[in-house]
């Protein structure tokens, strides 16, 4: 916690309010910018909390052993960049960057950006860095860890399933994944899409440690997540359980957004919804 | 070559601990010394190219030096997003070994002959390209490049017994070698056909034209200014590569002398058609495709015109 900001760090911050907080900047930034992706951003929100709130072992974005944490989906990545402004690792100028000329601050992660351990965007590749990570953590023997946050249309790709065998294979116990199963992606539901039911049936049969939680109670996320000892056995994943542009309303469920940016009237909804006030 | 390369790999392995092996599960004959050399440090990945470079990129991030190794074809295309999101794009030192190129797998048929691999390679400016030309200068340029920052392509061959005359195993980044005298013409070539383009050079000095012959061993980085010196005396120069004439040395040296200047007429010799199922030996498909050493005898001398008008 050295590099944080008085006031700002999860210290001071229940995860709770750390998720309502989250929520809030991904509906100024996505508003101020005018872009999407807003109801993948709303949907990993209380993950995001829960990881950066208390599952992850992080006191500097760039020490040598903090865990490593890869968002391979990267289209929620402001939901990052809000929960990295919170833990005091960028600042509001910076953050008022995203989406603008010359920032490293896009829809998808930068590597060149602190705290951003891989740069992602193209879905399927997080899940091998992951493993990766967590092997060059044991061939170190450090007992950092590994968290990859995975979509479910995500598993679509074969690479994840490739990564799924090595770990399993070579018992990564000090991998984490969780999986964002809103059940949506670009186009569509994911049953209707190519369906991944049941999930948890298939991850289990890739030999995974597997539990189903719900990925909007931020307490127990952080209790599960904390529980997970990552010292033996085989690679633990989470199917979280989520919704869609979860906190606001009209977007619960709605595959549109997706893409679209919110119109000045949804806007002030929405942030009323999350904050309780319009917004200032 | 890849059974030197291995060897060599093993040498600075046992003195290094950040190296790391990863294989696709290919290299029967050839990896297993360097399993017992090294130990846990050698992972069979199973046959999953693309999560082999996904791995390595995780690996290369907390510090390790991995080396992933498979033919050619499944070591550059099948991952190449990977390799461009992954090491290229965070800039890590992980070395991608792809082995046999052109038509080394000859009888394996179309699916194993790498005819595009230094193209594409060599069209991420991020990333060195290197294709030694015998087993001599295999080991030489492992040594030179092996723990250099950001990551690297190997297209190595597996032929441990040609050298290439003149060669001597040297090798300098970014540089290229010239193995013989003759200033008129120049034959260029990369990999692991440079010792017949050497002979054919000898051949056609022979037939009383000056006809140098230059090794280019490292596309990336480029040897531009090297080159530009050798191009600029020249009046003809003949590229020849076990590669698609489009994106590998031809299009590298055509881009060098139109971008300078340099008065001198390229023939680009390469695989110019469609794979159409005939397969066979190695020395079968080069010849079939015009890149036996007779061929490349014939048609630089069939181009005197170009260098006497």
């Amino acid at each position: 916690m050295t590099s944080a900001q008085p006031g700002t760090g999860p210290g001071f911050m229940a995860p709770t309010e750390l998720a309502r907080q989250i929520r809030r900047i991904i509906l100024q930034q996505s508003r101020r910018a005018h872009v999407g992706h807003i109801g993948s951003a709303l949907s990993v929100a209380d993950l995001l909390a829960a990881l950066y709130g208390g599952a992850l072992r992080l006191s500097t974005p760039d020490h040598p052993d903090r865990d490593r944490f890869v968002l391979s989906k990267g289209h929620a990545a402001l939901a990052l960049y809000a929960a990295l402004h919170l833990r005091g690792w960028l600042t509001v100028a910076e953050l008022n960057t995203y989406c603008g000329d010359g920032t490293l601050l896009g829809v998808h992660p930068e590597r060149a950006l602190p705290g951003i351990d891989f740069a992602t965007g193209s879905l399927g590749q997080g899940l091998s860095i992951a493993a990766g990570a967590a092997l060059a953590a044991r061939l170190s023997g450090s007992s950092r860890r590994a968290f990859a946050l995975i979509s479910d249309a995500e598993c679509n790709e074969g690479a994840i399933w490739e990564a799924a065998m090595f770990a399993a294979h070579h018992q990564l116990s000090n991998l984490v994944v969780i999986v964002d199963q809103n059940g949506q992606q670009a186009l569509g539901h994911t049953s209707e899409v190519l369906d991944l039911s049941p999930l948890e049936n298939r991850w289990r049969a890739f030999g995974w440690d597997t539990r189903v939680v719900d990925g909007h109670d931020v307490g127990a996320l952080v209790e599960t997540m904390r529980a997970i000892d990552t010292r033996s056995g085989p690679p633990r994943i989470l199917i979280a359980r989520t919704v869609f542009g979860a906190g606001v309303s009209y977007m619960r469920g709605q595959v549109k957004w997706h893409y679209l940016p919110m119109s000045e009237e949804e806007y002030q909804r929405a942030m009323i919804e999350v904050t309780g006030s319009p917004p200032q | 070559m890849r059974a030197t390369f291995i060897r060599t790999l093993g040498d600075l392995a046992e003195r290094d601990e950040r190296i790391l092996f990863l294989t696709g599960d290919l290299g029967f004959s050839v990896v297993e010394p360097l399993a017992a050399r090294i130990g846990r440090r050698f992972i069979n990945v199973g046959v999953a190219e693309q999560n082999m470079v996904g791995l390595a990129t995780g690996l290369a991030e907390a510090g390790f030096i991995p080396f992933v190794y498979s033919i050619a074809t499944f070591a550059s295309l099948r991952p190449y997003e990977f390799i461009r999101n992954g090491p290229l794009l965070h800039n890590l030192p992980v070395r991608i070994i792809g082995v046999g190129g052109g038509f080394e797998y000859g009888t394996a048929g179309s699916t194993h002959h790498a005819l595009e691999d230094l193209g594409v390679m060599r069209l991420q400016p991020g990333l060195r390209v290197i294709a030694p030309a015998d087993f001599q200068q295999t080991a030489t340029a492992l040594n030179a490049t092996w723990d250099l920052p950001g990551p690297t392509y190997f297209r190595i061959g597996k032929d441990e017994q040609t050298v290439v005359p003149g060669l001597d195993g040297r090798f300098e980044l970014g540089r290229i070698q010239r193995v013989h005298p003759g200033h008129e013409v120049l034959l260029i070539a990369v990999g692991s056909i440079a010792a017949e383009v050497v002979a054919a050079a000898a051949e056609v000095t022979a037939h009383g034209i000056a006809c140098g012959a230059l090794i280019v061993d490292c596309l990336n980085p480029a040897p531009i200014d090297d080159l530009v010196a050798e191009l600029a005396g020249c009046r003809l120069a003949v590229t020849v590569e076990a590669h698609y004439v489009t994106g590998g040395l031809g299009s590298l040296v055509s881009e060098i002398v139109a971008e300078h200047g340099i008065g001198c007429r390229v023939l680009r010799r390469g695989i110019s058609r469609v794979p159409d199922g005939v397969s066979g030996s190695e020395r079968y498909l080069l010849d079939r495709h015009g890149l036996s050493r007779a061929a490349i005898v014939q048609a630089t001398l069939g181009s005197r015109e170009l260098i006497i008008g």
